[in-house]
């Protein structure tokens, strides 16, 4: 790393140094020297530019090799397959995984709402008939099929509750893909982070390649773009920090909409 | 508002079509299908008679901002009744999607009592 911050500079010394060598040259006529100065000058910023180019594409070639991707394409899976590839088959397991659980808690849910649904009326229907009982409205034969019904309640409910029990028990469970999807995720986002610093270590080399070229790169204005086509941005997830540009609820939305009169 | 009306719900997750699909159902509509996508919704509005478009914003093949701007456009549809419920909360695009002619817009998280409400209004609206 030392070597490529010296060589720059050295350049840049060169320069220094042989312009004004060069200018005192000039004014003593002498333009053969001058010429050869020149020459010397343009020698120089040609070895180092061809210098940082080399330095970019060995960076360039080193992040590629560091995703693991094999530019002569094989078909050999498990040895080639590079970390994108890998990154997009774990978040890809995040979506199953995540579903999965969802749908199972929600047929489990689904299970307990028609148990809970009939025990709720068939002791409304025995309150009735216990009211009646107590205000002397009964008859005999009545009593005992009351009493047959009532036994026959206190044996479903029980039963049923072990059924409620053993679907709320699973639904826990099924919260299980968190820590899975956890984990995973924490990988994504390291690789994430190594993508990131090779994009960083790559923009430096081409910057200096720039700089010593002259190249300005052209700034495109993405933002007026991006609000022309109202592309979506999905979940925000750091609301406190986004600002005004974002509602924070159901709230903010229904304001906003009839504060323009909708 | 008739609880047997025809209803179209449309998101790329199926997770969420459930969820709505069940609350509807809590609400007493009964009569829903799905799409998964803006695309695949159009042909179905198109052969269905629906009543009502229940629909997400972020879907890869159509969005459903743009399914909208489509509905609105077309003449046999341009009446139907539609409901965003997305997790878009940028103020612009809330504002874009009521411009468009959205009728409600709910964002997510939301609860059962939200999407009642908010049916209610888009239909007390409509018989005025």
């Amino acid at each position: 790393m030392s070597e490529q911050s010296e060589e720059p500079e050295s350049f840049e010394e060169l320069l220094r140094n042989t312009t004004s060598e060069l200018v005192d040259k000039i004014e003593q006529g002498a333009l053969a020297d001058a010429v050869n100065l020149l020459q010397t000058i343009n020698d120089a910023r040609n070895r180092d530019l061809y210098q940082q180019v080399g330095q970019l594409t060995r960076a360039l070639h080193d992040a590629i090799r560091d995703f693991h991707v094999d530019t002569r394409a094989a078909v050999d899976q498990d040895k080639t397959l590079s970390e994108m590839a890998d990154a997009t088959d774990r978040l890809n397991y995040v979506i199953n995984l995540t579903q999965n659980a969802a749908n199972r808690t929600m047929d489990k849910v689904e299970e307990c709402l028609p148990i809970v649904s009939e025990l709720g009326k068939e002791a409304a229907l025995l309150r009735n008939e216990w009211g009646r009982l107590i205000r002397r409205e009964m008859k005999p034969q009545e009593f005992r099929d009351l009493y047959r019904r009532i036994d026959t309640f206190l044996v479903e409910t029980e039963r049923q509750t072990d059924v409620l029990s053993g679907n709320f028990s699973e639904i826990t469970l099924a919260q299980d893909y968190q820590d899975l999807t956890g984990q995973v995720v924490k990988k994504v986002i390291t690789l994430v982070h190594e993508v990131e610093d090779s994009l960083v270590h790559l923009v430096k080399m081409a910057s200096q390649v720039d700089r010593i070229t002259g190249i300005q790169p052209k700034d495109t204005d993405k933002n007026t773009e991006i609000i022309d086509k109202q592309i979506p941005e999905g979940p925000v997830v750091n609301a406190e920090k986004r600002g005004v540009d974002v509602v924070s609820g159901q709230d903010e939305v229904d304001d906003l909409l009839s504060s323009l009169g909708f | 508002m008739n609880k047997d009306m025809k209803i179209l719900i449309v998101d790329d997750f199926a997770t969420m079509r459930r969820i709505i699909k069940n609350l509807l159902r809590d609400l007493g509509f009964n009569n829903t299908h799905e799409a998964d996508d803006g695309l695949t919704a159009i042909p179905m509005l198109n052969a269905g008679n629906y009543d009502f478009l229940v629909t997400d914003w972020n879907m890869p093949g159509m969005t459903g901002f743009d399914l909208l701007k489509h509905v609105r456009a077309d003449p046999d549809l341009k009446d139907l009744p539609i409901l965003m419920v997305t997790a878009e909360s940028k103020r612009e695009q809330i504002v874009a999607a009521a411009q468009a002619g959205v009728n409600g817009y709910i964002v997510k998280p939301f609860t059962a009592a939200v999407l009642k409400e908010k049916i209610e209004k888009i239909f007390e609206r409509i018989q005025k």
